[in-house]
C-alpha cells in the first residue's frame, strides 16, 4: 500500500545525497590537469550552449575560479544545474579525446560544479534599451531566455503559472541530482539582474494575445503537459500516479512526506523513468521494477542511467506492455502485462504480441513515465502559431514562431530534451528578439 | 617510443646481471649512484637507510668548523599543472652540526659499509690553515674521497666561499691546490653552474690537481612570489634571498655542463655528474655524455631513498638490453655527438608524420603549428555520418538510443594532415602530440646539398657555391 516513506530522516538524506560529491580542490586540480587543452575540442562543440569547456578547466587548474565560473555562465547561466544534471556521458564528457586515449574522459561535469560552486553568478544587464519583454514559463528556457534578454538591456516579466520558479529544473529532476534549494538559488541569482518573476500566473491563449499587445516581445518556454496516459483499464485507481507528480513531492515537501508504495511499477524505460525508479528505492520500495515494451538497446535511457539503476536494485522487465491495472476495492493490486516480441532488425524492428503470454505482477503503485504530452489545449487556441505534430513550431537560428513579436523554444519546441538544450534555446531566441527589436543579437 | 623501450630482458634469472661496480677518480663503488652532498646525507642515521636502501656511494652533507645557523622556511618548489616539485630550491646552508658529531659519525659509518663510497663534502675558510685541518681531520675518518663545495649559490657565499671560489678561476686553483697539498684521498671539486663558461673553472681545478669533478651545483634562482602577501618563496619572516635551484627542471642545463666538460681536451678528468636525476634513464644520459657516474638529490627529498630500486633496476635491464656488461661500456658514447652549431648538416631534412589510426583529434599539433612554428598542418572535417563504426581513432558507443563518438562534437571531427612540402621538421607537432606513437619525424630528401654552415660560408667566400636561398612559400 502507498504510503509515506519509512525511512528516518538520516536514511533519506543519505539516499538523496548528492549523486556526485563536490570535488575539493586538490582533486579538481588534479582532475583538471588531466585535460589536453584541445584546439576546436569536442567537448565544447558537443555542449548544446558551446561552453568553452578547456578554457574553464584550465583556469581551474590555474586557481581563477571567477575566471572559470564566468566562462560557464557567460554561455549558460544554468551552468550549475546543468554540471549535475546534464547527460555529461553523452555530450561534452562522451566527446572527450580521452575516451580514446586513456578509456575515461575528463570528468567535465564536476569540475564545471567545481566552478560554479566556487564563485555565484552574477552579471550586470545591459544598458537600458527601453523594450519590454514578456517570457511565458520560468523553466530553464524561459529564465534563459530572461537572462539573455537582461545583458541585451531589455525589460523582462516572467510569467509562470506555478507558485515555485523553475520549471522541470526545480521540481522534474531527481532530487539526488538537482536539489530545490540549489535549482532556486540559481533563479535568485537571475531574479538578481532585475527580473520580475510573477508567480501563479497562468497564461492562457487570451492573456498571450494580452501580452502581445503590451509587450514589445513575447517568450514562449511553456514546456510539455502532463505524461501520457495508457488509455488502458485501471488507470484512475488509486496507487496509479505519473512520473512528474512522484519527482515533484521530492521537491516541495520534506522527504519524510513522501509517499512510496513497497511494491513498485514503473512504466517506461527513458532517463525520466530511471530518475523515478532510483528515487522509488531510495524513499524505500522494496521491489522497484521498469517495465518497457522494447529492450535496453532501444530505450532512451541514457547507459550510465541504466547502470545507476541497475546499482540502486532496480528490476526490468523487457518487451512487454500492459493491458490492465488490476484494483481491489479501487486501490491498485497488480498490473496485468502481455509479452510482445520484435521482429526484423534494428530501429525498424515491429513488434508484435506474443499469443496467450499475458501474466500478472503484484503491485501496489504504477507510476508512469512515458514521456509528457504537449499542451494542445493552449497550443490550438493560442494565436496563429503553427504546429507541428505537437511541437511549436520555430525558426531554429531566432526562435521566430511565425507569429509577429512570439518566439519559442525549450520542451514545447522539441517534445522534451535537455535543461542544456533549453538554455541554448532560450538564448538563440533572446537573440532573435533582440534583432527583431532592431539589435544586434549578440553580446 | 622513442628512447624508451621497455626492457625485461632479465625477468630470465639464468641471465648474468651487468657488473653496476665503478671507480671514479680512484673511488670504488657497488653501483653508480651516490647521494649528493645535500640534506638527506646529514647524519650517519640517513646515510646508514640509504646504504641500506641500495646506494652505491654517499657525499656527506658538507661540513666546516663552525657549525652555522640556519633558517626556517628553506625550500620551495616549482610545481607544473598539477604536478609537485618539478623544480626545487633550498636557501639551507651546510652542517649545522658540530665538526665533532660529524667526523665520528663519518668513521661509523665507514666502518660499517666499508665497500660503499663515502665521500665528504668541505667548505671552509678561505685560508690555507683552515682546508688544511679539515681535510687532515676529515681523512682520519678512513673516508673514501673529499669533494670541495665551490658551488653553493647562496648564503656561504656571501661570506667568501662556495661559489665565491668556484666563480673565480684563480680561487678555484689555488684551493684545490692547497687541499691537494695535504690529501691523501682523491678529491673531487663541486662546480657552480652559476658561470659564464664552467669549462674555465673546471680547467683551473685541473691546474690545481683536482682528481675530479662534480657538476652541477644548484642555479641561483627565486621559487616565486607569494601574490596575496608578495613575500618571496620561500620566504623567512616576510623576507627571501635567492636560494639554490635543482630538480627534473633542471636536467638540461647540467646535460650542457657535463657534456662541455666532457668534449673538453684541456679539462680531462672524471666526472661525477648530478642535476634533476630521476629516473634511471635521466642517469643513463648524463653517463652517456660523459659522466662516470651520478648524484642525486632532489628526487630523494620527494621520494625517499627507495628510488634507488628503481635507478638500479633500470638500469640493469637497459645494460643487458644493450649487451653492456660494465657502466664503463657506455659512458662517454653520445659525448662526441655534440659539438658547433655550424658542424650540422643543413642538407639533413626531417618531416612529420601523422598516424591517422592513433590520432585522437585533440588539435594540438595543429594549433602549436599554426601559431608558434610553420602553419604547415592541414585541418579539415569529417562529418560524423561518415565515421566508420570500427575507426579505432574516433571510437564510439551507443547510449540512450544514440551514437556517441569521442572526438566528435556538432557533426564533426576535425583530421590533421600534415603539409609535407613546407614542414621544416622542427619536431614541434610530436612533442606536444599526446599520443606515443601518432606523430612521427621521418626524413626526407632535402633541396639543399648535404653541407655544414661552416663549409658553406667557406665555399660561399670562395665562390664554390651559390647562396642558397629560402623555398617559394616562406
Amino acid at each position: 500500500m502507498i504510503q509515506k516513506t519509512l525511512l528516518t530522516p538520516d536514511q533519506l538524506a543519505e539516499n538523496f545525497a548528492d549523486l556526485h560529491a563536490a570535488y575539493p580542490r586538490d582533486e579538481a586540480v588534479t582532475e583538471s590537469s588531466r585535460c589536453l587543452f584541445c584546439f576546436d575540442a569536442p567537448c565544447t562543440r558537443a555542449c548544446p550552449t558551446h561552453i568553452d569547456v578547456p578554457r574553464f578547466i584550465r583556469q581551474i587548474l590555474h586557481d581563477n575560479m571567477a575566471g572559470a565560473a564566468e566562462t560557464i555562465f557567460s554561455e549558460n547561466i544554468f551552468g550549475g544545474s546543468c554540471a549535475r544534471a546534464c547527460p555529461t556521458e553523452v555530450l561534452c564528457e562522451g566527446a572527450c579525446v580521452d575516451n580514446t586515449l586513456l578509456n575515461e574522459p575528463v570528468q567535465i561535469g564536476r569540475l564545471q560544479r567545481y566552478a560554479t560552486d566556487s564563485t555565484p553568478a552574477s552579471f550586470t544587464p545591459g544598458p537600458v534599451t527601453g523594450k519590454r519583454i514578456a517570457v511565458v514559463g520560468s523553466g530553464p528556457a524561459g529564465l534563459s531566455c530572461a537572462y539573455t534578454l537582461r545583458r541585451l538591456g531589455h525589460a523582462v516579466t516572467v510569467f509562470e503559472a506555478s507558485d515555485i520558479a523553475g520549471g522541470l529544473n526545480t521540481l522534474g529532476i531527481a532530487a539526488y541530482k538537482i536539489t530545490t534549494e540549489f535549482s532556486l538559488s540559481e533563479i535568485d541569482a537571475i531574479q538578481a539582474m532585475d527580473i520580475e518573476i510573477r508567480l501563479g500566473e497562468y497564461v492562457d491563449a487570451v492573456r498571450l494575445e494580452e501580452l502581445r499587445a503590451s509587450y514589445d516581445a513575447v517568450f514562449l518556454g511553456i514546456g510539455l503537459g502532463p505524461t501520457a496516459n495508457l488509455e488502458i483499464p485501471g488507470e484512475d485507481l488509486g496507487g496509479v500516479t505519473e512520473a512528474l507528480e512522484f519527482i515533484a513531492q521530492t521537491h516541495t515537501g520534506p522527504f519524510e512526506e513522501c509517499e512510496v508504495g513497497q511494491n513498485v511499477v514503473v512504466i517506461g524505460a527513458g532517463n525520466t523513468a530511471i530518475d523515478v525508479a532510483t528515487e522509488a528505492v531510495r524513499l524505500g520500495a522494496e521491489n522497484v521494477l521498469i517495465v518497457y515494451r522494447r529492450t535496453s538497446h532501444e530505450m532512451s535511457a541514457f547507459a550510465y542511467e541504466y547502470e545507476l539503476a541497475k546499482a540502486d536494485g532496480v528490476k526490468f522487465e523487457w518487451l512487454v506492455r500492459p493491458i490492465k491495472f488490476l484494483g481491489e476495492n479501487g486501490v491498485l493490486s497488480g498490473l496485468r502485462l502481455q509479452r510482445l516480441e520484435l521482429v526484423g532488425e534494428g530501429r525498424g524492428a515491429m513488434l508484435q504480441v506474443i499469443p496467450d503470454s499475458t501474466f500478472d505482477i503484484a503491485c501496489d503503485m504504477a507510476i508512469k513515465s512515458l514521456g509528457q504530452v504537449a499542451l494542445e489545449p493552449f497550443l490550438s487556441e493560442a494565436a496563429d502559431l503553427q504546429l507541428e505534430g505537437g511541437k511549436v513550431g520555430i525558426d531554429a537560428s531566432t526562435g521566430a514562431t511565425g507569429v509577429d513579436g512570439l518566439f519559442s523554444g525549450g520542451d514545447c519546441t522539441n517534445k522534451g530534451a535537455e535543461i542544456v538544450d533549453a538554455v541554448q534555446d532560450g538564448k538563440i531566441a533572446a537573440f532573435g528578439i533582440d534583432v527583431y527589436l532592431g539589435g544586434l543579437g549578440s553580446l | 617510443m622513442a628512447g624508451w623501450g621497455l626492457y625485461n630482458t632479465l625477468t630470465d634469472s639464468s641471465v648474468q646481471k651487468p657488473d653496476l661496480t665503478t671507480t671514479l677518480a680512484g673511488i670504488r663503488s657497488p653501483n653508480p649512484f651516490w647521494l649528493a652532498s645535500a640534506p638527506p646525507t646529514n647524519s650517519a642515521y640517513q646515510i646508514c637507510r640509504a646504504f641500506e636502501a641500495g646506494w652505491g656511494g654517499a657525499v656527506w652533507k658538507t661540513i666546516g668548523h663552525d657549525p652555522i645557523v640556519n633558517v626556517s622556511s628553506r625550500y620551495g618548489s616549482i610545481d607544473y599543472d598539477g604536478r609537485k616539485m618539478m623544480g626545487f630550491n633550498n636557501i639551507e646552508l651546510i652542517t649545522d652540526r658540530t665538526l665533532e658529531t660529524n667526523l665520528e659519525e663519518i668513521a661509523d659509518v665507514k666502518k660499517k659499509f666499508p665497500d660503499h663510497a663515502l665521500v665528504v663534502s668541505l667548505m671552509v675558510e678561505s685560508t690555507r690553515a683552515a682546508w688544511h685541518d679539515v681535510v687532515k681531520r676529515t681523512e682520519d675518518t678512513g673516508c673514501d674521497g673529499l669533494e670541495l663545495n665551490f658551488g653553493c649559490p647562496h648564503g656561504m657565499s656571501e661570506r667568501g666561499m662556495g661559489s665565491a671560489v668556484g666563480q673565480v678561476p684563480e680561487y678555484t686553483q689555488m684551493v684545490t691546490e692547497w687541499v691537494k697539498e695535504i690529501a691523501q684521498t682523491p678529491v673531487l671539486i663541486k662546480l657552480t653552474p652559476n658561470v659564464a663558461d664552467i669549462r674555465y673553472i673546471a680547467r683551473a681545478a685541473k691546474a690545481g690537481g683536482a682528481d675530479g669533478l662534480s657538476l652541477i651545483n644548484t642555479i641561483n634562482s627565486i621559487m616565486g612570489i607569494d601574490l596575496d602577501s608578495f613575500n618571496p618563496k620561500p620566504h623567512v619572516a616576510g623576507r627571501g634571498s635567492h636560494g639554490g635551484y635543482c630538480g627534473p627542471a633542471v636536467k638540461p642545463i647540467a646535460l650542457n655542463m657535463v657534456q662541455q666538460l666532457a668534449d673538453d681536451p684541456e679539462v680531462g678528468l672524471p666526472l661525477s655528474g648530478m642535476g634533476g636525476v630521476q629516473a634511471w634513464q635521466d642517469a643513463i644520459e648524463f653517463m652517456l655524455l660523459g659522466a662516470g657516474n651520478v648524484q642525486v638529490c632532489t628526487a630523494v627529498m620527494h621520494y625517499g631513498f627507495r628510488i634507488v630500486e628503481h635507478l638500479i633496476s633500470g638500469l640493469e635491464n637497459w645494460m643487458a638490453s644493450k649487451n653492456y656488461a660494465q657502466t664503463s661500456d657506455f659512458v662517454g658514447l653520445s659525448a662526441g655527438k655534440l659539438g658547433d652549431w655550424a658542424d650540422l648538416d643543413l642538407g639533413y631534412k626531417v618531416v612529420a608524420e601523422i598516424d591517422q589510426e592513433t590520432c585522437i583529434h585533440c588539435g594540438l599539433c595543429y594549433i602549436a603549428c599554426e601559431d608558434g612554428a610553420h602553419q604547415s598542418i592541414d585541418m579539415t572535417r569529417i562529418e560524423d555520418s561518415t565515421i566508420s563504426s570500427d575507426d579505432p581513432s574516433l571510437p564510439s558507443f551507443l547510449s540512450g538510443g544514440q551514437t556517441v563518438f569521442a572526438g566528435v562534437g556538432d557533426g564533426y571531427a576535425n583530421r590533421f594532415d600534415i603539409n609535407q612540402e613546407t614542414c621544416v621538421g622542427c619536431n614541434l607537432c610530436s612533442l606536444v602530440c599526446p599520443v606515443s606513437t601518432c606523430i612521427t619525424m621521418v626524413e626526407k630528401e632535402s633541396a639543399i646539398p648535404s653541407i655544414t654552415w661552416r663549409i658553406y660560408q667557406e665555399k660561399l667566400q670562395s665562390g664554390k657555391i651559390e647562396r642558397i636561398m629560402p623555398p617559394d612559400h616562406v
